[in-house]
């Protein structure tokens, strides 16, 4: 049985297939600890996590939380618009001072690319990333890849399709790396603008055609619309985007009975789907949300269980 | 005071010289040079089993003085430059002042006079203060004593403006240098455009960009029928386009500096931001053709495009932090490894490109070891392996893409107006 050797989870390109069924494996046995009367395990007591959020976010910082305190960890959550960062901390100086403070792993979210990346490198605790930038977003990938295969039994040879703004999407890599090192096929679908730059090294095939990528698919993955960026200033018209590549019924009712429907939330009703999919018998959306948890659980964990073998020497 | 130097291996591309020979230095000149020079110097340097050459002449450095002491200095660049070998810098205006007039040249000057250990040229702007709104006074800048123009670090947007500013420099026989980037192009990115960028997330730097902006240069530059000078080479569609416009007979020349034959956006796979640079490092490919475009002869010159950044430029989210790195110190070594080691280039081929080249495309009286020329010389062993290390950079700024790599060719004494200004 190999063991996890990493103090920090910066992204899934890093983790070969066997840590990443490590984590999951983790992650099964850790979701029904969310089901007993009282939800606590003492795996992280006296540990301290700081959610250090640099991005508004709702749901990812309360699944970070409800995780780690659902293995007895202390909890500190920063927002970054009251403390010394808006006095002009670089992340750094607040990754040191939050080191110094005895804290254990420090959860990130910022918008910048390679965040935290800076982070795991200068700093002697764990570092999580809750998404950074474009570029990935683990545990988001983790907990729907968990989910595919609590509902499908395996993701070798599945098919799944992320539907959505492919090119600034920290979910959509993270999945695309997740699921091609499990052996899944994946095919990833946007207008031409929202696919990035030589994305089929990847190992992905990408289309424009959203009928064409929903034929055969096991699963599709439906990322929110951010049509907020100056980048997707290209595809101004909300309604287009609906018509193009909304995942309605009928588009539902072409593709393979019993396809499974994903989203990382939150949902824009009648932009990336209907309300009919969002809620519909296909949906696995809410279970990805009280999966994130288990998931989070088992990366907070394997983590910290890291660094203190480190710390002791027991691994490089 | 004389110093004679005995046994080295001399290379000389402008007088044909690669052999075993003594050189005497004297009164600030080369005085001899033959197989052996006996003769009672003040002081003798042993160079047997190293190579003795021009010193080299780097046509694109950023000295940041006057207006940011806090990255670099002339005073440090100079010692940075001393330490690799170079013996004549030319000084990118963009300083704060911009040098666009006289007043701020005569400002240089006087600093260059007190403080550089090596020989400073300095180029003017193309536009007041760089903005490419309005040209400089190019005739008024030539008097004061600039060697070449450029807006470095960005490039003159406006197609009448840089005609004018291409004939106007033409007439005042002056050399234009274009920093070729199309914003519009190139925008927001941070490194070159393709599957490394998908993979870090980061916006990109497209070939276009560049290659674009050096194809309408170089048409500019035809049709006002001067001399124009292109500056950072990094991809293939620039080399083809460089190399079709000399095949047609227009004047132009260019430079690549050593990181993009050194490295490819790869290095850029752990966000390290001393591999940021503009123009970004590219595909494999296009080092490839840099290296091929160098041996081809299609490249002319090696620069450094020194430009050193402070560490709180530098030590922050990548998208955020500066674009550059410091090269004075890492030139020639990084050359020995990747040009010479790899028969690219010979060692006279080497020196053609980074001390003689240079001084012929700036109309510089350097870069020649022949009698009654100034003794600027480099004394190296090119056999010498050893690792580039942060602590030993004397820059003032420490942002070295080469920290930490195993290089070849040590730089062991810099001689510049016949004095010794670096030793190792």
């Amino acid at each position: 049985m190999m063991f996890w050797s990493k103090k920090d989870l910066l992204g899934l390109e890093y983790l070969t297939q066997e840590e990443i069924l490590l984590i999951l494996d983790t992650a099964e046995s850790f979701k029904e600890v969310s089901s007993r009367e009282i939800k606590k395990v003492p795996a992280l007591r006296g540990k301290t996590a700081v959610n250090l959020f640099y991005e508004p976010s709702t749901r990812t910082r309360i699944s970070f939380e409800v995780a780690a305190k659902r293995l007895s960890a202390d909890v500190i959550n920063i927002a970054t618009d009251t403390s010394s960062v808006r006095k002009g901390e670089t992340l750094i100086d607040t990754g040191k001072n939050i080191q110094a403070l005895k804290a254990d792993i420090v959860i990130v979210r910022h918008s910048c690319s390679g965040a935290a990346n800076m982070l795991a490198r200068a700093l002697d605790i764990s570092v999580v990333n809750a998404g950074d930038g474009w570029h990935e977003h683990p545990t988001q990938a983790l907990l729907d890849i968990f989910t595919l295969r609590e509902k499908l039994g395996k993701i070798a040879g599945l098919k799944v399709t992320i539907v959505g703004d492919i090119a600034h999407s920290r979910v959509a890599r993270s999945n695309i790396w997740g699921l091609t090192k499990l052996g899944a096929s994946v095919t990833v679908c946007a207008p031409e603008l929202l696919l990035p730059a030589e994305i089929e090294k990847m190992k992905v095939k990408a289309t424009s055609d959203i009928d064409k990528a929903l034929k055969d698919a096991d699963a599709v993955n439906v990322l929110r619309m951010q049509f907020e960026r100056d980048e997707n200033a290209a595809f101004p018209e909300q309604l287009d985007y609906y018509k193009k590549f909304g995942i309605t019924e009928e588009r539902l009712d072409r593709a393979q009975k019993g396809i499974i429907v994903m989203h990382p939330g939150p949902i824009n009703r009648g932009i990336e789907m209907s309300s009919g999919v969002a809620d519909g018998d296909n949906s696995v959306i809410l279970e990805q949300v009280t999966n994130g948890i288990a998931v989070r659980m088992a990366v907070l964990f394997l983590v910290a269980q890291a660094r203190e073998k480190i710390k002791n020497g027991d691994i490089d | 005071m004389a110093i004679l130097i005995k046994g080295g291996r001399v290379v000389d591309p402008a007088n044909k010289i690669d052999a075993p020979m003594d050189i005497l230095v004297d009164g600030g000149k080369i005085s001899r040079v033959a197989a052996n020079i006996d003769i009672q110097a003040d002081s003798v340097i042993d160079a047997s089993g190293k190579i003795v050459a021009p010193g080299m002449v780097d046509m694109h450095v950023h000295l940041r003085e006057p207006g940011r002491e806090d990255k670099e200095t002339v005073a440090t660049g100079t010692h940075a430059a001393a330490k690799g070998g170079v013996t004549s810098v030319l000084a990118m205006p963009n300083t704060i002042p911009a040098m666009d007039c006289p007043e701020h040249v005569g400002l240089l000057k006087e600093i260059i006079k007190r403080t550089a250990k090596i020989n400073v040229f300095i180029c003017g702007t193309i536009t007041r203060d760089r903005l490419g709104k309005e040209l400089s006074g190019i005739e008024e800048l030539k008097k004061s004593g600039v060697c070449a123009l450029s807006d470095d670090g960005d490039s003159v947007d406006d197609d009448k403006l840089m005609f004018r500013a291409l004939e106007e420099a033409g007439r005042a026989g002056i050399l234009t240098i274009c920093h070729c980037e199309d914003k519009a192009l190139s925008g927001k990115g941070v490194i070159n455009l393709g599957f490394n960028s998908t993979r870090l997330g980061l916006r990109g730097i497209s070939n276009e960009s560049e290659y674009k902006r050096i194809a309408r240069d170089i048409d500019l530059a035809g049709k006002a029928g001067v001399p124009v000078h292109i500056a950072h080479v990094s991809c293939r569609q620039s080399i083809e386009i460089i190399a079709e416009a000399k095949k047609k007979g227009i004047r132009v020349t260019c430079e690549t500096a050593p990181h993009y034959f050194s490295f490819t956006d790869e290095a850029l796979l752990g966000y390290d931001t001393n591999m940021k640079m503009n123009p970004p490092l590219r595909s494999p490919e296009d080092l490839k053709e840099v290296k091929k475009g160098l041996k081809d002869g299609i490249i002319d010159a090696i620069a450094s495009d020194h430009a050193p950044h402070t560490e709180n430029e530098k030590d922050i989210e990548f998208e955020r932090a500066a674009f550059g790195k410091i090269g004075l110190e890492s030139g020639l070594a990084a050359s020995v490894v990747e040009l010479i080691d790899q028969s690219v280039l010979t060692w006279p081929e080497f020196i053609q490109k980074a001390a003689l080249n240079p001084s012929r495309i700036l109309g510089i009286n350097k870069g020649t070891l022949s009698v009654g020329a100034d003794a600027d010389i480099m004394i190296v062993d090119a056999g010498k392996e050893f690792v580039l290390e942060k602590k030993n950079i004397v820059s003032k700024s420490k942002n070295s893409p080469f920290i930490g790599r195993k290089v070849k060719g040590l730089v062991e004494y810099t001689i510049c107006n016949g004095k010794l200004v670096f030793k190792a």
